[in-house]
């Protein structure tokens, strides 16, 4: 297989199968987590301006007092690599045009150098949260071989990526193709790891918000 | 498998939800916890960090309810919970955890880690693998009718000291009052000074109230100890009394966990929404406060602080009324760093308190408290728990702290001019 028929096969077969488990994969997530239900809650309920399921999911994206100080690194290192990450996916124009043949659907994107610029600031965040997990006793405990994969399979698109439109070490065509095999594998794992709190994390805040807020509790 | 974990997995898998569910898929191994845990905090051991405590609960999540999982069970990839697995999570999900909900109030993707360890006691205790001190406390209540072995007739001794030494009459069992007053053994025993003001507070106020001859013990050890079906009984004591009594509003007593599972978990324990309301006294004396059925004379002088109970400020949302009565009556009320919403725990809550082998990793916590209350010095700390009372007093004697603590409606108590001399005063 030449780097022509590599290019081809992402694009076209492998592409399919990683969009397809992801997409099933996603749903089948989703229907298995939330179709435990909850029980109602028969406890009078109080009711708080503030404290509310919707609330919670915006509001939990802030720190609370005094935890910034406690893990800069995860806060700060957290927001430069997830918004660094949006800017890369959603905003350099390639991708919009790619999401545009696929969907009909288009949005204005970002100069090239700058995403170029975010792309090396967001690896150099996820660079220094990785070794914040491998420096931080209670990070370093809590890892697991998930941890280590998932980080790989997030940092590999974007070097990657980068590296192709930087025209570095591998001709374009090779690198491309590898930018778009490691997406795949992304694609392919996303449900089934920690990377899928992309999806819960909005339920799950919701919930908490949610169960809080029946008790007046602003969380 | 021992038919004891058995029964444990079982009311497990019956526990977990789709929050639960949710909150496992959602956690990144971020740690933010641990920082939020006073057990880690002040140990720094990173066992202690909640969710970690949660680890037996979130592998059987992942065997029993989601497809990998379950694939991963056939083909024997899955590491099974076992009965000593649990055993030595027993010091993670009691000793070090007291429910505070701190974890809770900052995990990054929403996940309510204080519901889920709440949860994974059931089936510790059904698996027997609750810690001896509460399984004491739980025999107690259930043989006697109360943790620390109180029966009526010490209640009704004390009713009696009351009524002799305030001049005010106790009601017993008087149907048709406005307010059921309960109490916690702690303070039947330890703090009689409570009920004393209750009775100056109601008598001012003009309200009917009464005590339960049947229900006046308002703690729950089945709550802390994680067994439903006795934390129902215990409910189910109260709600039998106070629809006997037809009273208005039930009043739970300076205690988090009482309060807790009276007023969260009781109508869901009894599978049935009250015919009363509940109401912790604070909430009770901030509503009379505002209606101006509440009023003190003179000031305390010296310098006050509050140390907010867990259960009632950040679990229970109860944090501006303890604030107004403090302004009252104290003329140099000091907030402690982190009071209100994020205050932390006294270290003895959700029946840590009663576990003897925990006593020297609570004394470590405490090292929280005590930077908190070097931050400020007060000359005296006032809280609206009896369990966090004898927890602190317990901490703030053994670091060599002369600061007395106290209850606040009792505090409140004594700013009332004495109504049986000077009526209408």
């Amino acid at each position: 297989m030449n780097d022509m028929q590599f290019l081809t096969w992402v694009r076209g077969t492998g592409l399919d199968i990683a969009v397809s488990i992801f997409v099933l994969g996603v749903l089948w997530r989703l229907f298995e987590i939330y179709s435990l239900g909850r029980k109602p809650d028969l406890a009078a309920p109080r009711s708080t301006p503030g404290a509310s399921g919707w609330n919670t999911v915006f509001r939990r994206s802030v720190p609370p007092p005094g935890m910034m100080k406690r893990s800069p690194v995860s806060y700060i290192g957290g927001y430069i690599f997830h918004i660094g990450l949006a800017i890369v996916v959603f905003l350099f124009a390639p991708h919009i045009l790619l999401v545009e043949n696929l969907t009909g659907l288009s949005w204005p994107g970002l100069p090239s150098q700058f995403v170029d610029l975010a792309a090396v600031v967001t690896m150099a965040a996820m660079v220094v949260v990785l070794f914040d997990r491998i420096n931080k006793p209670v990070k370093r405990y809590l890892s697991t071989f998930g941890d280590w994969f998932t980080w790989t399979l997030t940092f590999l698109p974007v070097l990657t990526g980068w590296m192709a439109v930087q025209h570095l070490v591998l001709p374009y065509t090779t690198m491309l193709a590898l930018h778009i095999l490691t997406v795949e594998l992304l694609l392919i794992f996303l449900p089934f790891t920690k990377l899928f709190h992309a999806f819960t994390v909005f339920g799950s805040r919701w919930y908490i918000g949610k169960i809080n807020g029946h008790k007046g509790v602003v969380v | 498998m021992s038919a004891s974990l058995e029964k444990g997995i079982r009311v497990l898998k019956e526990v977990i939800d789709a929050p639960m569910a949710s909150y496992f898929s959602s956690c990144v191994h971020c740690g933010l916890c641990a920082e939020a845990c006073l057990f880690y905090t002040e140990t720094g051991d990173p066992k202690y960090t909640p969710i970690h405590k949660l680890e037996p609960l979130r592998r059987l999540y992942e065997q029993e309810y989601t497809l990998l999982g379950r694939l991963g069970k056939l083909v024997g990839l899955s590491k099974p919970v076992t009965d000593d697995e649990l055993e030595e999570w027993k010091e993670l999900v009691y000793n070090s955890c007291t429910l505070c909900g701190r974890c809770s109030a900052v995990c990054p993707v929403g996940n309510d880690i204080v519901y889920m360890v709440r949860k994974f006691r059931e089936g510790m205790s059904a698996s027997g693998h609750a810690p001896e001190g509460i399984i004491g406390a739980v025999n107690r209540t259930v043989t006697i009718g109360s943790p620390m072995g109180v029966k009526l007739p010490a209640v009704k001794a004390q009713m009696k000291h009351v009524e002799e030494d305030y001049g005010l009459p106790i009601p017993l069992d008087a149907e048709g009052a406005e307010y059921m007053v309960m109490l916690s053994s702690m303070e039947i025993i330890n703090f009689p000074e409570y009920l004393a003001a209750i009775a100056k507070i109601m008598h001012q106020a003009g309200k009917t109230w009464t005590l339960c001859s049947t229900a006046f013990e308002a703690t729950n050890a089945g709550m802390q100890i994680g067994n439903s079906d006795l934390a129902k009984l215990l409910v189910m004591r109260i709600v039998d009394g106070a629809e006997k009594l037809k009273v208005k509003t039930v009043i739970s007593p300076e205690c988090g966990h009482a309060y807790s599972a009276l007023r969260w978990e009781g109508a869901n324990l009894i599978g049935r929404p009250f015919t009363f309301k509940v109401q912790h006294i604070i909430e009770v004396l901030g509503e009379f406060q505002e209606k101006g059925l509440l009023k003190t004379e003179g000031f305390e002088t010296d310098k006050l602080t509050f140390h907010d109970p867990c259960q009632l400020a950040r679990r229970g949302g109860v944090i501006n009324q303890q604030r107004n009565l403090m302004n009252m009556i104290a003329k140099d009320f000091v907030e402690m760093p982190d009071a209100g919403y994020m205050n932390w725990c006294c270290g003895g809550g959700g029946g840590a308190s009663a576990i003897e082998e925990g006593e020297e990793l609570r004394m470590e916590a405490f090292k929280k408290k005590k930077s908190q209350l070097d931050a400020v010095k007060p000359d005296r700390l006032v809280t609206a728990c009896a369990n966090c009372r004898i927890v602190l007093e317990e901490g703030l004697e053994h670091y060599q702290m002369d600061i007395p603590v106290l209850g606040l409606t009792e505090l409140i108590a004594e700013h009332i001019p004495d109504q049986t001399s000077t009526k209408g005063a």
